[in-house]
């Protein structure tokens, strides 16, 4: 527990001057969250490397600065086009400094029973109804970075399918953080995915930067998952040198739902993110993949949990890093297999590549198993370029640095090439490949 | 068209972890000539590959190699292959993720670029990949894959003699290629590279076996032992090999010595 510094004081004061203009109400649920949140963190405070939670991270990028919330600037279609994906087949909301920007974000039709639109909204023409659905996670799962997005959160995706309805084309939401100015600029969106029973559908969050100004995001991913619903959920960070990220993803799943989560790290002065769902209900699946790179002096955290609280529940991980220069990366992969989750079957998979002497990586499996019929594995490899590998390219006249990069892009690829929308496949690749000329 | 020598090797010493292999191999090769090298597991026919194209376990303590009258020994393995210098791997190594059509075209764009000339843009450069695919079947499929990856045995050498007509080297060593292959895929693999072959080219054919020979028709045959060339002789020589054993080469060339 930390104690009260000017940074924690900041905020505090924050709260009280601001939310009066946040879209909670005066009174009403929504309010009534932020209270109890802001209460929390104001007793929590920020962790520091004491924390087991951050026990390899240093939360000084956020801990030790303040933040305000800057206007979002207006852009451009083509500022827009050069910072994200660009893909006309999507529904696209575009977010920026956490207020949606109705004049770039477009809907197309929609099936029957299927709602895309802001949280903001959302909670504006249903309040109780929304505001029952937020915050049904565990206990357990949240931090004090989530009372803090609970405490600002301005808007972000609300999206909900009835039973039965699939929606096919993706739905893509460009998170814009911006600061030009001396004092750092912080934005807080939320997102609520509650799929019915039987739904589908795709869903992009991607997080991009503008601006020298020093800027903290702060988002938080509620999913739910009634029975049979199937979420593909990719989430692509690359803010850029100046953006610090901590946010967390949370889900929950019915009965044979499946989850596959696939998060892409480029890289930041502290990115961390949590990621968890919880498995409530047989014949569930997650899948938890992700690519995080990191140089300079970069730090990407990534920490994961599985609870596997029934039976019969399946759930794979696999995170790959590729850290040069003196990049950091932290994954911690914590799995539960609760007393009743017999026949629980569960991998999970670490792989780091390390391109130079300084690098690091700190990978901690945390296995918490309390049934005692289940297949549970788990593996961490560490290593360089092949030698045989580069040797062969070499061999077919390739120059070292081009056979290096060659060989680095075919490490990442293996989770890219998975991505089935190929507009962002294409994306994604575009990105490692100018990350890895640079 | 000049007559001097593709490869001139003098009295080459090699050695891996301390131990030595190669003892003095002399050899040469002129433009249109094929060489085969055998011998009896451990004379040291895969190190004499690996060193010609630049593998850093191999040590070269004595001797000297020159490629078209340049040192070969002082160059980097990607500055030999740019310079026309090809190794069919013996165990072709996977690639995960890299893209087989990617890499060739890099290989050859580098050496097109070492040469001074124009590299390929991605049309020409499957235009000339369905062109290659004549000189050796290979599956559309594999345009898409990664490098070798899933290949069986024979599939990944046939790849490298893919790559052999994609590259166009003026040197090509194939280290045992027969290895593994069954008669059919060893008709196939040795029809693409009879097919390579051509007046300004060598290749040197390392094998244990006698029967790739039938396919591949050498001109010269060299048998070596112990790090050393022990005889030489026409391509009659593979046959007596394979009547005789290499026990009788030995007591042989040692009673000549």
């Amino acid at each position: 527990m930390s104690s009260t510094s000017q940074p924690l004081e900041t905020w505090l004061a924050r709260f009280d001057t601001q939310t009066a203009l946040l879209n909670g109400h005066a009174v009403g649920p929504v309010q009534a969250m932020r209270r109890n949140a802001i209460a929390r963190f104001s007793s929590a405070g920020f962790p520091t490397m004491r924390d087991e939670e951050w026990r390899f991270t240093n939360p000084g990028p956020v801990a030790n600065f303040t933040f305000h919330m800057e206007e979002p600037p207006s852009l451009t279609e083509e500022q827009l086009g050069l910072l994200g994906l660009n893909d006309p087949g999507t529904h696209r909301i575009v977010v920026v400094n956490g207020r949606i920007a109705a004049e770039h974000s477009s809907v197309g039709t929609l099936p029957q029973g299927a709602t895309v639109t802001g949280l903001a909204a959302a909670l504006a023409s249903d309040p109780a109804g929304v505001a029952e659905l937020l915050a049904g996670y565990p206990e357990y799962q949240t931090d004090q970075f989530v009372d803090l997005n609970t405490a600002f959160f301005t808007d972000g995706l609300f999206l909900r399918l009835a039973n039965d309805v699939v929606l096919d084309a993706p739905v893509h939401v460009l998170y814009v953080s911006s600061s030009e100015g001396e004092e750092g600029s912080s934005n807080h969106p939320r997102s609520l995915v509650v799929l019915g029973r039987n739904a589908q559908a795709t869903v992009i969050e991607e997080y991009v930067g503008l601006g020298s100004g020093r800027r903290f995001t702060n988002p938080m991913t509620e999913i739910v998952l009634a029975e049979g619903a199937h979420l593909n959920h990719i989430r692509v960070q690359n803010e850029g040198e100046h953006g610090v990220h901590v946010g967390s993803l949370l889900a929950r799943q019915d009965r044979s739902s499946t989850l596959k989560q696939f998060t892409v790290s480029f890289g930041g002065p502290l990115v961390r993110n949590n990621t968890c769902s919880i498995l409530n209900g047989e014949g569930a699946h997650a899948t938890m993949d992700g690519v995080a790179l990191a140089r300079g002096t970069e730090t990407v955290d990534n920490h994961t949990t599985l609870d596997h609280a029934v039976a019969n529940c399946t759930s794979h991980e696999l995170y790959k890093s590729i850290l040069s220069e003196r990049g950091h990366a932290v994954f911690s992969g914590r799995i539960i297999v609760r007393q009743d989750a017999q026949k629980t079957d569960s991998k999970q998979s670490n792989r780091t590549l390390l391109l130079s002497d300084e690098a690091t990586i700190d990978a901690k499996p945390q296995l918490e198993i309390f049934a005692d019929d289940v297949k549970c594995t788990h593996g961490a490899t560490i290593g360089q370029l092949d030698d045989e590998q580069m040797f062969y390219l070499r061999s077919r006249g390739i120059p070292v640095d081009e056979a290096r990069a060659i060989l680095t892009y075919a490490f990442a690829e293996e989770l890219i090439e998975q991505v089935q929308l190929p507009a962002l496949r294409e994306h994604l690749e575009r990105l490692l490949e100018a990350r890895l000329v640079a | 068209m000049t007559n001097s020598p593709i490869l001139d090797i003098r009295n080459l010493h090699a050695e891996v972890e301390g131990k030595k292999i190669l003892k003095g191999i002399n050899l040469t090769i002129n433009p249109g000539e094929v060489h085969a090298i055998m011998g009896p597991n451990g004379s040291g026919k895969s190190t004499l590959a690996g060193v010609l194209a630049g593998r850093s376990a191999y040590e070269v303590t004595e001797g000297e190699v020159l490629y078209l009258g340049e040192n070969l020994l002082e160059m980097d393995p990607e500055e030999r292959a740019q310079k026309g210098v090809f190794l069919a791997f013996q165990y072709p190594v996977e690639l995960p993720g890299v893209n087989s059509t990617y890499f060739l075209k890099a290989a050859l764009n580098a050496r097109r670029k070492a040469q001074g000339e124009e590299e390929l843009d991605a049309a020409d450069f499957l235009a000339l990949m369905r062109e290659k695919m004549k000189v050796i079947e290979v599956g559309e499929d594999l345009l898409k894959r990664s490098v070798n990856e899933g290949f069986s045995g024979g599939e990944k050498k046939r790849n490298e003699i893919f790559q052999m007509a994609v590259l166009e080297p003026t040197l090509a060593l194939l280290d045992e290629t027969d290895s593994g292959l069954d008669i059919d895929a060893l008709r196939t693999v040795s029809d693409g590279v009879n097919r390579l072959r051509s007046a300004s080219n060598a290749m040197i054919v390392v094998t244990h076996y006698q029967r790739l020979l039938n396919h591949i028709v050498p001109d010269r045959v060299h048998v070596l032992s112990g790090g050393r060339i022990i005889k030489s002789g026409g391509k009659e020589l593979a046959l007596e090999l394979e009547a005789q054993g290499y026990d009788w080469v030995k007591e042989h060339a040692a009673v000549q010595e």
